[in-house]
């Protein structure tokens, strides 16, 4: 729920932004800083960490072998959790996780799933029987707004730092040896969100505007600018026109990212 | 399961179901089927069957959830174990859990919240049978049962998905279109407004693609809407009709 500092702020957010400013001194589509750092974990079969201006993501990758699903007995298995930590904002409570958090979880999970960023086939050890199993949780250190595009930004991270034990299978049986190989990933999904406010959109919204947004509008694009994820959230609602235009941002936004970070395929 | 199909479109640019690209399945709405609930309605399209009950404006247990200026929605979309082919367990799933989120978010903005303060309305969608664009059915059937319980509303949302399948864009995806095809992109459209309440994809589209889903997502939106009023109407003319 909104606290009463916001409702005092709503206004003054609400007419920056109409005249293209907003409280933190960015422009509507100006990203905040992203540093990221890889295998913070040593237990973990890959990490990250994600800083989003003030917004604080971590990722850890651990790898399992297991059973395929039925319907897909080729491919290896990719989960995506995600976590509200309560020691990450005075908003979230201990306990199962609640719809928010399985909402985020599922975002981030179909940008990476429909880019095909995992080879999921090259994780299948014996068809129908074996396969590795890799669990993507995400945990939110520290909240300050657009948790989606921090966490897609560190569960990749994660991913693209981690390494599967070399095997091989004797008699039906996985025998690890020594040494890792790196997973390579055949794509960077790259989420953008979009805040609603005062019917103008602004990218990457921080804690305060996410308080005072109509809606939330998240698009992720793959390598190619091809759109691979779309969720609209909060109880607002989009024009056409803007839906386009936030497309086209995202595109933009998403190149951009990626070329800073150095992760092109 | 579903099965690999060589093709979903076939020479003469039919569809599995031999509907055209832009065809919707045959839909069949009642408005005001459970006598219990304050508003409720049923719809067909294809395959899926939804009930959706509506129950409220009511008091809110417990009573620190409710909001001093305006009501709480609160909506359950949920699976029947026998909806699909392989028996779901009929607790909520993950993705259960995230389409009542989004259901209700699509609902929300038609919805006057502001004139019942510190009540809550309760909107149940129960999935009989699964084939296909269930979110997009049920918000559709569950506009037309808060409309059948009175509430204020500034618009009926009709939602509809379109999606790419073979190369081309359809609408109205049935399930193994949705499973084989390469994109889904699910609508909620309030046609007085035009406004989009509910936007999802999950597949690969182009921006050309994806613009052009959109546009004929809506169009399906607003064919929808017609048979949601005519259901409502239906509903007042055979009340009509018994008392004369």
């Amino acid at each position: 729920m909104m606290s009463i500092v916001v409702r005092v702020k709503q206004k003054q957010i609400a007419q920056l932004i109409s005249k293209g400013k907003r409280l933190d001194g960015r422009d509507l589509y100006e990203y905040r800083d992203i540093k990221i750092e890889q295998g913070i974990i040593e237990k973990a079969e890959g990490s990250a960490k994600v800083l989003l201006g003030k917004t604080e993501v971590m990722v850890g990758v651990k790898i399992e072998v297991g059973q395929p699903f039925l319907d897909t007995p080729n491919d290896g298995v990719l989960t995506v959790n995600a976590e509200l930590v309560p020691l990450a904002s005075p908003t979230f409570e201990p306990g199962p996780p609640d719809e928010n958090s399985i909402e985020l979880a599922r975002v981030v999970d179909r940008g990476i799933r429909e880019s095909k960023a995992v080879d999921l086939p090259k994780l299948c050890i014996e068809p129908g029987k074996k396969v590795f199993v890799l669990f993507v949780d995400i945990y939110v250190l520290n909240h300050d707004g657009n948790l989606i595009d921090a966490s897609a930004l560190a569960a990749l991270a994660a991913l693209k730092n981690t390494k599967i034990f070399n095997y091989e299978v004797q008699d039906g049986e996985i025998k690890i040896k020594p040494g890792y190989t790196p997973l390579q990933l055949q794509a960077h999904p790259i989420a953008i969100t979009f805040a609603k406010i005062n019917d103008k959109l602004v990218v990457d919204p921080w804690l305060e505007e996410e308080q005072v947004m109509d809606a939330r509008l998240t698009i992720t694009t793959d390598d190619q600018g091809r759109i691979c994820a779309v969720q609209k959230g909060g109880s607002g609602f989009f024009t056409t026109k803007q839906i386009m235009e936030a497309a086209q941002i995202a595109v933009e936004k998403a190149k951009e990212i990626r070329k800073k970070l150095g992760w092109v395929t | 399961m579903s099965q690999k199909t060589e093709t979903l479109i076939d020479k003469n640019g039919l569809r599995i179901d031999g509907r055209r690209p832009d065809e919707l399945r045959p839909i069949k709405v009642e408005v005001g089927v459970l006598s219990n609930a304050d508003g409720s309605a049923y719809i067909e399209q294809g395959k899926n069957k939804i009930l959706a009950a509506v129950y409220g404006p009511k008091e809110l247990h417990p009573k620190h959830l409710a909001l001093p200026d305006r009501m709480v929605l609160r909506c359950r979309y949920h699976m029947a174990p026998f909806s699909v082919q392989e028996r779901k367990s009929p607790a909520p799933s993950r993705r259960e859990i995230e389409l009542s989120k989004v259901v209700r978010e699509a609902l929300e903005p038609a919805i006057f919240m502001e004139y019942y303060p510190r009540t809550a309305i309760d909107v149940f969608i129960e999935v009989l049978q699964a084939d296909g664009g269930t979110r997009c059915a049920s918000i559709t059937v569950a506009s037309l049962a808060l409309a059948d319980a009175g509430i204020p509303m500034r618009d009926l949302v009709a939602a509809c998905s379109a999606g790419k399948v073979d190369d081309t864009i359809v609408l109205d995806l049935m399930d193994t279109e949705d499973k084989v095809g390469s994109a889904d992109l699910p609508v909620a459209y309030m046609p007085n407004l035009g406004v989009v309440t509910l936007l999802q994809m999950d597949g690969i589209l182009t921006l050309e693609e994806f613009e052009k889903a959109v546009n004929l997502a809506i169009d399906g939106c607003k064919r929808i809407y017609a048979m949601q009023k005519e259901a409502l109407r239906a509903k007042y003319v055979s009340i009509k009709e018994s008392e004369e």
